[in-house]
């Protein structure tokens, strides 16, 4: 069987990471190198890195600690934010990226997906979608969430798998910082329209949160969080064994 | 001395750090002469079987790896590379490979249930179905491997297969043939246990 996968997104500026508790044995908080390495021993099995950088010195800066922490981290690694063309794509691969996620770039243009899942893989061209519901209908958002661009979340995401994208990350703005919980009725209406794996993202707050994940959407693949795992409110090997005793299949 | 052969297929900059991470010396290079001198070999790939088939033919690599394979040379396929390996493939029409493992690559979705979701992608357990290959000596059965595929390797012969994995059934994660093995999972991306492969790998001088 394979495992549900569970993943700490980081989010970089300017090649630190921007917030995180300072764990034990971590000399460095905000080196996206420790802490990467830090969760890939700590039972992660995937992480996200996401570039929130504006400036072009913090995308180098960003593109180094990426190749810094792909020379010492082996596990999968995503990269997105800011990723816009093939050439973004070309750039962060080259790295020691494995998957790139793509959002506001696809939504500027969906034939981003389809050049970059011929050139390299549909396997390396992960769809992030923000959707919120707006008067009961699913809206996808850009631009970090603060313009919603009208078009019906569920049938973006069929599209963009279409086109070629081989996994989907949905982000749920309704629940996203509330930390009550996944998205789970969001998560239920993707995982019927499409057939490449789904990674719920928004509203992890307990370990639990997890468990209701898994076993009420089993089709969804992953859970990704960022500040639960940053703040250590909850530890990964706490939360596979829990998942473990829970009967959900996972890596120990 | 490990040598990644590059032949324009996938980003071997994963690949080339793990082996430098367990301190082994490993040299990244598409050049003929080089890869006709190398100790060891490991053939990476990912994306289309047909288009990293060409470029093993037109860059003259293929008959270089057929020449070391039968001097030898411990050879080690990855994903791609792995299924390269076999006889041919029916990805995208049919296409021969290098012949150095009898037997060919097929589409999961022939023999899965249709529940499951195609690429297989994600950590998966293996099997060790004939006991434990040296390559896997510094690893355990049930030890976690990550996948990301959509064909996998039917050997003609069972021998030849030293670890399975259970995805609907029992499909490939490894197989070998004397001197020459293959991964369809990427030990390079396989956390720990993908480090123990290739220090396994680094120690292996390959079945007689």
């Amino acid at each position: 069987m394979v495992t549900k996968r569970i993943i700490p997104c980081l989010d970089v500026r300017n090649g630190r990471v921007v917030k995180g508790k300072n764990f034990e044995g971590l000399k460095d908080v905000s080196s996206p190198t420790e802490l990467a390495a830090y969760y890939s021993d700590s039972g992660a099995d995937e992480l996200v890195f996401y570039d929130i950088t504006a400036s072009s010195e913090g995308r180098k800066l960003f593109t180094d600690v990426l190749r810094e922490t792909a020379s010492k981290v082996f596990i999968p690694l995503t990269v997105g934010g800011g990723i816009n063309t093939t050439d973004d794509f070309e750039r962060v691969l080259k790295c020691g990226a494995d998957k790139v996620s793509v959002n506001s770039g696809a939504i500027a243009n969906p034939m981003l997906i389809k050049a970059a899942a011929e050139k390299y893989g549909s396997q390396c061209v992960v769809i992030s979608a923000d959707i919120k519901r707006v008067d009961g209908v699913y809206r996808v958002f850009s631009k970090g969430g603060r313009i919603n661009t009208g078009m019906e979340g569920i049938e973006w995401i069929k599209k963009c798998v279409d086109l070629g994208a081989g996994e989907v990350v949905v982000n749920s703005i309704d629940t996203d910082g509330v930390k009550k919980g996944f998205d789970l009725e969001m998560l239920k209406a993707v995982c019927a329209a499409v057939d490449v794996p789904v990674i719920a993202s928004g509203g992890a707050g307990q370990i639990n949160d997890f468990v209701s994940l898994f076993e009420e959407c089993p089709d969804v693949d992953a859970g990704l969080a960022a500040s639960v795992f940053h703040y250590g409110k909850i530890g990964i090997p706490e939360l596979k064994k829990v998942l473990k005793e829970n009967n959900i299949a996972v890596r120990l | 001395m490990i040598t990644v052969i590059d032949y324009g297929v996938g980003n071997l900059f994963s690949l080339e750090s793990s082996f430098s991470y367990i301190g082994e010396k490993v040299k990244v290079t598409g050049d003929p002469e080089e890869i006709s001198k190398a100790e060891k070999l490991v053939l990476p790939g990912v994306g289309a079987f047909r288009d990293a088939a060409e470029k093993l033919k037109n860059s003259g690599i293929d008959e270089i790896v057929k020449e070391k394979a039968g001097k030898g040379v411990p050879i080690m396929g990855i994903c791609l590379g792995m299924q390269l390996l076999f006889d041919k493939s029916s990805e995208f029409g049919n296409y021969r490979g290098l012949g150095l493992i009898k037997g060919s690559v097929e589409p999961i979705k022939e023999v899965i249930g249709t529940k499951l979701k195609i690429p297989h992608i994600g950590w998966n357990a293996l099997k060790f179905p004939r006991g434990k290959h040296p390559v896997f000596r510094y690893i355990n059965e049930g030890d976690y491997v990550y996948f990301v595929h959509s064909y996998y390797a039917k050997a003609a012969k069972k021998e030849n297969v030293i670890a399975t994995t259970e995805y609907g059934t029992e499909i490939t994660a490894a197989a070998a043939d004397k001197n020459v093995m293959g991964c369809q999972f990427h030990p390079e991306k396989s956390g720990k246990v993908g480090l123990e492969i290739l220090k396994g790998f680094c120690e292996w001088e390959g079945e007689k």
